[in-house]
Parts: C-alpha cells; sequence; structure tokens
C-alpha cells in the first residue's frame, strides 16, 4: 500500500504552522496534532526540527518520548541530526526513523555507520533537488535550496542506497511551496536508480497529484506538510482520491 | 514503567535490542500491567511474556542469552504462559535464520526464517493487509479491510514446518507469514505498536486471551 505521511515542522519543541484543527486544544502541541493525524488515517509522520540553536535540541528528545508513548503509528526525525550521537538518541527516545540530509551529504560515511549500527530500515535520506538549467539532471541542494553542492541527485540516490539508506525523502525544490505537482521525472528517475522506497515530496496542490506521483513518478509514499496543515485536504480526503485512482491505500 | 490498570501483568523483556517505549505505553493503554524485565527475576509471576526485537537475528539472539531469557522463554512456553514476539521476535520463536547461519533460534515453533524472495523492494516497509486463519485470538472478528492492515519493517520471513502453526498471511509481490503460533506461544512480523487502531485492537485481544485463558492457543 501507499502511505501518506503529513510532515510537521518543528522549533524548539513547538509546531510551526499550526494545523487549525476543530476543537484542537494547542495546535503548537506536535504530539496532539501527531495523534489528530492517526486518528484521520495518516500512515506516517515526519517530524522535521528546525531549532537553530544546538542548546535547545533537547527539546527534540522530550518529543519523541512523548510521541511514542502517545502515537501509535510510525515516525521520522529530521533536520540538525549530524552524528551518530544524535541519531543513536533520537532513536533510543522511541523515534522510529531519523533523516539524514546535509549531513549525508557532508560525510557520505555517516550514512553507512548508521546503517551497520542501527539497520538500514531506519535510515532516510533525505535529498533536497533542482532540475540543472542545462537538462543534465537534477543538482542536490542543501540549506533548504540555498547552498549547490555540485553533485548529481540521482547519482547521490544510488550512492546513498548503497551505503544503506532504508528509504529515501525526495524533495523536488522547484516544486516545493508551488502546489503545481509532484516533479515526476525526478521521483521516476530515482526510483529507477534506487532499489528501496521512495517518499514523494514537494508540490502536492490538487488531490490528483498525489496519485500521479505514484503513477506516474513510482514513488512508494507522499509527503506533504501545507496542504494538510492548512487545511486543504485531509488525509482522509487524499487517500480517497489516490483510491479512485487505483492506487492502493490503507483506508 | 508506572504500572496500568487492572488487566493481566505483562513482562516486556528488555535485553536492549529494541525500544519498548510504544509497546509498554500501547499494552499500558488497553489496561496491562506492564513490568519491563532486563533479568528473568524480574519476569517472574507474570501472566504472560512480550517479546519485542529490532536489528539481527545473530545478535539478538546473543542478547536475550546474555540476559538469560533463552532458557526462561522455553520454560514459560513448556509451562503454558503466554509468549508473544513481535517483529524479530517472531523470527526469535523458530529455529534458525538465513540472516545469521549456524545460530540457533529458541526453537519453540518448528521451522525457520528466511530473507523474503520477492520483485518487490526489500525492505518491505510498509502497510500489509493481514489474511488471518479461522481461530486465533489474533484475528478481529469483524471490521473493514483497514482493521487487518498493519505495519510492516522486515527483510526476512518465517516459514513454519507446521502449516498449522501458521496464523496469518499477507502479501508482498510473494505470499508471507504474517503471525504465527503453537500452544501458548504466538508472534507477529508487523509492528502493532505502530499500526494504529488496528494494532491497538489486536495487542488488546491478545491480552484478553491471557486473562481468560480460555481462548489459549493464540
Amino acid at each position: 500500500m501507499i502511505r501518506v505521511i503529513p510532515c510537521l515542522d518543528v522549533d524548539r519543541g513547538r509546531v510551526v504552522k499550526g494545523v487549525n484543527f476543530v476543537d484542537i486544544r494547542d495546535a503548537g502541541d506536535p504530539v496532539e496534532l501527531a495523534a489528530r493525524y492517526d486518528a484521520e488515517g495518516a500512515d506516517e509522520l515526519v517530524f522535521l526540527d528546525i531549532t537553530a540553536t544546538h542548546e535547545e535540541r533537547d527539546t527534540i528528545i522530550h518529543l519523541v518520548e512523548r510521541t511514542a508513548e502517545e502515537v501509535f503509528i510510525p515516525f521520522t526525525i529530521g533536520g540538525g541530526l549530524r552524528t551518530e550521537e544524535d541519531i543513536r538518541a533520537v532513536l533510543a527516545a522511541g523515534a522510529d526513523k531519523v533523516s539524514l540530509n546535509s549531513a549525508a551529504v557532508r560525510d557520505p560515511d555517516l550514512v553507512e555507520r548508521a546503517a551497520l549500527r542501527f539497520g538500514d530500515q531506519c535510515i532516510v535520506v533525505a535529498i533536497d533537488a533542482k532540475r540543472r538549467a542545462d537538462g543534465s539532471g537534477w543538482e542536490v541542494y542543501l540549506a533548504g535550496g540555498r547552498t549547490e553542492t555540485g553533485i548529481e541527485a540521482v547519482a547521490w540516490a544510488a550512492e546513498a542506497v548503497r551505503r544503506g539508506a532504508g528509504e529515501l525523502l525526495v524533495t523536488s525544490m522547484d516544486r516545493d511551496g508551488t502546489q503545481v505537482g509532484f516533479d515526476t521525472d525526478l521521483l521516476a528517475a530515482i526510483a529507477e536508480a534506487a532499489a528501496v522506497p521512495v517518499i514523494a515530496s514537494g508540490g502536492a496542490g490538487t488531490l490528483e497529484h498525489f496519485a500521479q506521483a505514484v503513477t506516474v513518478g513510482h514513488a512508494d509514499a507522499v509527503l506533504a506538510a501545507s496542504v494538510f496543515h492548512d487545511g486543504v485536504y485531509t488525509v482522509g480526503e487524499v487517500k480517497a482520491a489516490m483510491a479512485r485512482d487505483g492506487v492502493p491505500v490503507r483506508r | 514503567m508506572t504500572p496500568g490498570g487492572s488487566g493481566p501483568i505483562i513482562a516486556l523483556l528488555d535485553y536492549e535490542m529494541s525500544n519498548l517505549r510504544s509497546v509498554g505505553k500501547a499494552l499500558e493503554r488497553l489496561g496491562a500491567r506492564v513490568r519491563v524485565a532486563a533479568r528473568p527475576a524480574e519476569a517472574t509471576g507474570v501472566d504472560a511474556l512480550v517479546l519485542p526485537g529490532v536489528g539481527r537475528f545473530g545478535a539478538a539472539m546473543e542478547r536475550l542469552q546474555a540476559h538469560g531469557f533463552t532458557g526462561m522463554l522455553r520454560e514459560a512456553a513448556a509451562d503454558g504462559t503466554p509468549v508473544l514476539g513481535i517483529c524479530l521476535g517472531l523470527q526469535l520463536l523458530f529455529d534458525e535464520s538465513e540472516e545469521s547461519p549456524g545460530v540457533p533460534g529458541l526453537g519453540l515453533i518448528p521451522g525457520a526464517v528466511r530473507r523474503l524472495r520477492t520483485d518487490r523492494k526489500v525492505p518491505h516497509i510498509g502497510w500489509s493487509e493481514v489474511d488471518w486463519r479461522h481461530g486465533t485470538v489474533l484475528a478481529p472478528e469483524d471490521g473493514g479491510p483497514a482493521d487487518r492492515t498493519y505495519y510492516f519493517v522486515h527483510s526476512y520471513a518465517c516459514e513454519p514446518v507446521d502449516d498449522g502453526d501458521v496464523r496469518g498471511t499477507a502479501t508482498h509481490g510473494v505470499g508471507f507469514v504474517a503471525a504465527a503460533g503453537r500452544g501458548p506461544v504466538a508472534g507477529v512480523q508487523f509492528h502493532p505498536e505502530k499500526s494504529s487502531r488496528a494494532g491497538l485492537a489486536l495487542l488488546g485481544r491478545w491480552l484478553h486471551g491471557v486473562a481468560t485463558r480460555e481462548v489459549m492457543p493464540a
């Protein structure tokens, strides 16, 4: 079945851009929001920790512990994880997976060490990619699309898998925030090159876009943030639309 | 963990091969009184044992042994104490695994663990519907497909020698055993503690079976 994954941005333990659920007591509480998404049928959750200062990063550990105790679907922590010790602490607190982005690009060995130590299945490598102007594939970017790396995205995806990534979270920086649909060319190229599940991210705007990520982009899961947080669609509506288009989902 | 309700007392075996937080909290939410046990002495006088597990078969057997749990699990099974294995915990109940050749498993369910032979992506990560066999306490009595759909993360699957030990199957390009059991011993390949409502309901049915005993075997 294809997974539908809401992504929550968390800063110092609080959700940024909180969801306007009816009757919610605290729209900034990640755990309460996570429980609501679970009730709506979310298959998994991603928390992206955007806390800038390292001193305040203990807040994420506390968040992980509370989530593991109260929300009974898998969840991934991404953002700011740089070392094996960072990864160990988050997994030990109860996260199911970690998502590595810049740390993996800067230190590809980290993927290998982490996969060996904690298991491939809990190591997600996140790739932010932008189409190259000359049409020669896609470029890996860091820092939310600000830093160019000179690395080609499909080649990096294949390397990340060779080094032990259990899943790839692929975000199109061209499409992120545009709501014009996922970059299905990018997704299909990476799905072809990598024998692990691909999570599609960046560009969801209409209900049809989600199925397209799967039928055209061959993604194994779809991730979105704002369409859920802004209340444009519920997880249930997305799943119903995917099912109508012949994509198998849990509902 | 703090004592939960007035339900059965469950020893959750801690042999450093998985995070116990979600399993423990799920059981407590369902009324169980959970004791996290790192040694056999901490797992005495309980109604049932839960054997979780994530990681490699060989390393897990080594840790189980180091914590003194292998003998205790075999005795418990012989005494009729219910045991529930989760994920790798299910695989450990078998004789051996392709993942760690030469390492004997607990041998509580005859059979071997083999790598998923499928043209689909491995590890199998995600939600799959389970086709339950009749007569197991683990199966839901009614409900729709979502009530039989659980979250899996695995590269290996169990192959019981006796088809009568199969409790449920699922498909990932190829059919595989999603749940198995023999006498008081049972296990599920998926993670009920990560399977939302359907998973909590399954744990609830198993706890009910533990409390009443009459519906065993699982």
